[in-house]
């Protein structure tokens, strides 16, 4: 209550620098605004230092096949870290998901459903993915109602689970996965086709405009400031066009020459002149739908609702009549289930289980979130961000090992890239407040 | 002392800790649209037997009753259904978001989706905080970056948005300055006009005196007693913060001595 000040916060607003004056009319989140820009400059930097043979189809669409087992989980620990707790369990969760997986689609269904049994998959996923609730439960119970630090719980889990991978499997790698759970893991056959990609895009557009229409709509209905109708039109374009231009990159991945032939004698299609397009991988839109899905749930639900203010306040929390430990013991199960489709998407790309899978996850999926601007204080994060995390992650490994350089080199970017972000976050934040 | 059925009774109520009796044995009562201070030094139990009728701390025995029908509160949900809100000391906000969705926070308007109704409870928020703190704007912002008197508004908010018929105040002008502190006070004077019963807990004897009908004096987890404001004065008053003894029984020196 600053009694001196006459101006409304508006018009004070108003008179800050143009720059700051424009992302604010567009109200872009600013943090994911700086990490796209750092993911350009990372392709960029990589495509300059490569005579652009980085930038070539084939690369962008495998970085980002590769970036989707860690982002997915990402997602999951960005509302964990939220909530003021840690999941060090991830990579032993994905590895023994994974083995499941594999060990009932190549050893256990086949003898009691039939080989070619079309419900086979679907049968392994859903028991995959219910053991991954049923891990996260169970760490998550002992977090919440019984009062043991995350850390610890999930340390545990961490060996128990690639322990009990081990024992299951006794050592071996076991092959190969139901041909169409295959497709999870991307590739051309595990891509949806040119066709169907426009299709998406289109979709994906009309949701855009659909999102921005309603939001101001629901504006309107309460006499809110709206945003200028110029900064409505400039972000329904840019965001149309980036889908369209993603598509675009997708369907110009073609189908080798000679798997496309045979594909194309299997199926009756035509392959057009240059080439036979790919379209989005099926990976990569699962991963666009866990996002949607999760950020749905942190900034439309009260779930989400009730993790950050539980990273904010606990004791707040619990006052104003929250459930604060059946809300920790949810977000424990929702990483688990997220756990398990990232087991499925890697699983379906090693086209089986290997004893490793998995391993070193946790770090990766933390680094992933704490880089996409989740704070270890708690209450703070985003889920783009987390995701955008991932890439950016995933777009430095990927071009150092382009470059040929080892994979300890790899590390100690990561490292490197880790901390300044970081750095750079707190930096920012002070300056804020 | 007031006539008819009081809004609140807390009867006999015992809170221990380990064998600490944080409150023992305590009745204090509040009437509609009356401010029943309570005062006592460090560790009277002040707080711990209002947290009874807020639902943050579970008594091991004693019954409470508003409008005269015994209730059970096992939790702070309980309790805002029965019409108690509280406003804590610390004001128990989640600084991370921001000022509608910590008025809403537990009881969220839902569209019909069941996704959380943002825009709905901006417009609730803007209503209620033109009638608290009119020259509040900042309805986007996480509360972490408000200064402490739209803190202390945002709190506030969160407690009469939901027509709280009883409304437990703990410390409410502790970390305000002079200018703010005479915010609340003239809000309270307000919510006391519209038939509201307020527990005022507070040290400060001075903002007791100025507002309470009848001040309950703890000390060491006993209800000393409870006097009405007009017929003693703050000295009396303070003998029975310190040395626990009734207007009645405290003589001329004792009093003196208060002064040191």
């Amino acid at each position: 209550m600053t009694r001196l000040s006459t101006a409304p916060p508006s018009q004070a607003q108003a008179e800050e620098s143009p720059r700051r004056g424009l992302l604010q009319a567009l109200e872009i989140d600013l943090r994911v605004f700086g990490m796209v820009i750092a993911l350009a400059v990372i392709l960029i930097g990589f495509g300059a230092a490569t005579n652009w043979r980085f930038l070539q189809p084939v690369n962008m669409v495998n970085l980002a096949v590769q970036s989707v087992s860690v982002a997915i989980i990402a997602t999951g620990m960005t509302m964990v870290i939220v909530a003021r707790e840690i999941d060090l369990s991830v990579g032993s969760i994905v590895g023994v998901v994974g083995m499941t997986y594999a060990f009932l689609m190549a050893r256990v269904l086949p003898d009691i459903m039939g080989f070619d049994n079309p419900w086979l998959w679907i049968v392994a996923l859903v028991a995959g993915l219910a053991l991954g609730v049923a891990i996260g439960a169970a760490q998550g119970f002992i977090v919440a109602f019984i009062g043991v630090p995350s850390f610890v719980v999930t340390l545990g889990g961490l060996l128990i689970f690639r322990g009990a991978t081990w024992l299951v499997t006794r050592g071996v790698t076991i092959s190969p996965v139901d041909p169409a759970f295959r497709m999870l893991g991307g590739g051309p056959q595990g891509s949806i086709g040119g066709t169907a990609s426009w299709i998406v895009a289109g979709v994906a557009c009309l949701g855009i405009v659909w999102l921005l229409v309603s939001a101001r709509r629901q504006r309107r209905r309460f006499g809110f400031p709206l945003r200028p109708m110029w900064a409505e039109a400039v972000v329904g374009t840019v965001s149309c066009l980036a889908v369209l231009g993603l598509v675009w990159l997708f369907n110009s991945y073609k189908w080798p020459p000679a798997l496309a032939e045979r594909h194309a004698a299997q199926t009756g299609i035509t392959i057009p002149p240059d080439g036979l397009p790919a379209g989005i991988p099926w990976p990569v839109l699962v991963l666009v739908g866990v996002t949607l899905v999760m950020n749905f749930m942190a900034t439309r639900m009260r779930y989400g609702r009730y993790v950050f203010s539980i990273g904010g306040n606990p004791e707040a929390s619990a006052l104003a009549g929250i459930n604060t430990k059946w809300t920790v013991m949810k977000t424990f199960m929702l990483i688990g289930l997220l756990c398990a489709i990232s087991s499925a998407v890697a699983t379906a790309r090693l086209d089986g289980a290997t004893l490793d899978l998995g391993e070193g996850y946790e770090l990766y999926v933390i680094a992933a979130a704490v880089i996409g601007g989740t704070s270890f204080s708690g209450g703070i994060g985003t889920i783009p961000g987390a995701v955008m995390g991932a890439l950016v992650m995933s777009a430095l490994a990927y071009g150092l090992s382009f470059m040929g350089l080892s994979s300890p080199i790899q590390d100690i970017v990561a490292g490197i890239v880790l901390v300044i972000a970081v750095a750079f976050d707190t930096i920012n934040r002070r300056r804020k407040t | 002392m007031p006539e008819g059925v009081p809004l609140v009774e807390l009867r006999d109520i015992n809170v221990s800790f380990g064998g600490v009796h944080a409150v023992d044995g305590v009745t204090v009562d509040l009437y509609p649209g009356e401010i029943v201070g309570i005062v006592g030094g460090n560790g009277a139990g002040k707080s711990t037997l209002i947290k009874t009728l807020s639902g943050a701390q579970k008594p091991d025995s004693g019954q409470i009753f508003i409008d005269g029908d015994l209730v059970t509160i096992h939790g702070p949900m309980d309790a805002k259904n029965l019409g108690v809100e509280t406003i804590y000391q610390t004001l128990a906000l989640a600084d991370n978001i921001d000022a509608p969705a910590n008025v809403f926070l537990g009881r969220e308007m839902l569209t019909p989706l069941r996704t959380l109704d943002d825009s709905a409870m901006e417009d609730a928020t803007r209503r209620v905080m033109a009638r608290l703190n009119p020259r509040f704007e900042n309805f986007k912002v996480p509360v972490q970056s408000l200064s402490g008197g739209q803190r202390q508004s945002v709190a506030i908010a969160k407690a009469v948005q939901f027509n709280a018929r009883i409304l437990i105040m703990d410390e409410p002008t502790a970390a305000l300055g002079p200018a703010e502190t005479e915010v609340v006070r003239g809000l309270m004077r307000q919510l006391k006009e519209e038939g509201i019963g307020i527990f005022l807990i507070s040290h400060d004897i001075h903002d007791v005196f100025d507002l309470a009908d009848r001040i309950s004096v703890m000390l060491q987890g006993k209800l000393v007693g409870t006097v009405n404001k007009d017929d003693v004065t703050i000295d009396e008053v303070l003998a029975m913060i310190i040395i626990g003894k009734l207007p009645e029984e405290v003589t001329e020196t004792e009093l003196r001595d208060l002064h040191g």
